[in-house]
């Protein structure tokens, strides 16, 4: 199936581009609204910082917010989770489609970097089969949902971080699915899944 | 609780790898992306890519050999060797390395770190500091430069590093054991995660690393002879009660 990537200027798009293809899709990097108004499910992904990347999206973020409210099938990876909660503590404002905010890690040592382990909050479609997983973290801010119930996986790291959300035809992963090996490609399968029927 | 790192280094030049690996049943034995597939296979946590030659040959081969890697890895991977400015930098993410490591042009000017981790995030600047006697040194050891190498961390990290890659010259390739005193020195000193590198010899040495608050251990030699040695070295550090991914 076709997956849109909103490119909001970030640049590295092809580690996930390529995770993607492994996992079956046909993935497209676009800045073109219509595109990523039509697809089946679209990625945002990236590095960076959420007021960069909220400013980057341009038109792209209203065509998201219509996406969001129509029910359509939208997967956040890192700063790209960051991106659909509201004020972040690094500055700037994501899109806030989801209510809360991103916060800084409070851990001895940040950035949290390095592979972690999953721990599933519920059933949930996107995290079948990878509780208890290894997946590879890189970021100093987490998102920190007013709702606990959005949270379908956490990770401890000086403390429960949210590791996933979950929350109608919205998915977001702070984790890079791209790569966390076997694990990081089980959960682009499950997103895959998950938004055609989403 | 984050996992303990094994990170294996490749040393390249033009595209190839250049040192120190000789594995059998590959084709091409000099290719670093196969070479990489070999170690992630095997359970290396994430891998290290060092332009030996950057500056010397241009970065083209480099650029091919990221992304192509960044293609085929499922493993983060970082990409150093000479990376002098921002756009080299630049290039080098864009192409699909998760991190890059910048030596001597961070020492150099610190403000280099500043506008890398402004427009990439911290989690994706490394500073690689190379460290004999305590004081810093670049250009692969043979330049000293008039700094203790603590105090450099601690200005690296304040600037925007977001890891650090400490490799003691006094210790590199002695096989006789990470350099403790520095480690612990630098884990002590900063809040970001500390790659200690130079002197491991065998799984004990990466447990000491490790003990004196390192997150990740850098591993070379030991593990270019035989790639199966990664699997050994994480079986042994787990046996020995550390959190590492099996």
């Amino acid at each position: 199936m076709k997956v849109v990537l909103a490119d909001y200027g970030a640049g590295n798009m092809r580690s996930v581009c390529s995770a993607l293809v492994r996992a079956g899709a046909e993935p497209v990097v676009t800045t073109d609204p219509a595109e990523v108004a039509d697809a089946p499910l679209v990625v945002v992904a990236g590095v960076g910082h959420v007021a960069q990347a909220a400013a980057g999206l341009g038109p792209l973020a209203d065509v998201l917010r219509e996406r969001v409210a129509a029910g359509r099938p939208v997967l956040g990876i890192c700063v790209g989770l960051q991106l659909l909660f509201g004020e972040s503590e690094e500055g700037g404002e994501g899109l806030g489609l989801l209510g809360g905010g991103v916060r800084r890690l409070t851990a001895r040592t940040v950035p949290h970097m390095g592979w972690n382990e999953l721990a599933c909050a519920r059933q949930s479609r996107i995290l079948d089969g990878l509780d208890g997983a290894d997946v590879y973290f890189a970021h100093s801010y987490a998102v920190q949902p007013d709702d606990d119930e959005l949270v379908v996986g956490w990770v401890d790291h000086g403390g429960s971080i949210v590791a996933a959300i979950e929350n109608g035809a919205l998915a977001g992963v702070q984790f890079h699915p791209e790569r966390s090996g076997a694990a990081g490609a089980r959960l682009l399968e499950n997103v895959l899944q998950w938004s055609r029927s989403a | 609780m984050v996992k303990k790192r094994l990170i294996p280094c490749l040393d390249v030049t033009g595209g190839r790898v250049v040192k120190g690996v000789r594995f059998e049943t590959l084709r091409d034995v000099g290719d670093p992306v196969e070479l990489a597939q070999r170690y992630s296979d095997v359970g290396a946590d994430e891998l290290v890519f060092l332009d030996i030659t950057a500056t010397v040959d241009g970065r083209g081969p480099t650029l091919e050999l990221v992304e192509r890697a960044a293609d085929r890895l499922t493993i983060p991977f970082t990409v150093g060797g000479g990376i002098s400015c921002l756009e080299d930098a630049r290039s080098l993410l864009r192409a699909g390395a998760d991190k890059v490591a910048v030596n001597r042009a961070a020492f150099d000017d610190p403000a280099l770190l500043t506008e890398l981790a402004a427009e990439f995030g911290a989690q994706a600047v490394v500073c690689a500091i190379d460290s004999r006697g305590g004081r810093v040194v670049t250009h692969g050891g043979r330049t000293e430069r008039d700094a203790d190498s603590v105090a450099w961390a601690r200005e690296a990290v304040a600037r925007g590093a977001g890891e650090l890659l400490v490799t003691s010259i006094d210790a590199d390739g002695t096989r006789e054991g990470y350099d403790l005193e520095l480690t612990a020195a630098m884990a002590e000193a900063v809040d970001v995660p500390v790659i200690a590198s130079g002197g491991a010899g065998e799984a004990r040495h990466l447990a000491e690393a490790f003990a004196a608050g390192a997150e990740a251990a850098l591993v070379a030699s030991i593990v270019h002879e035989r790639p199966e040695r990664v699997q050994e070295l994480k079986a042994e550090l787990r046996e020995a009660g550390w959190n590492v991914r099996i």
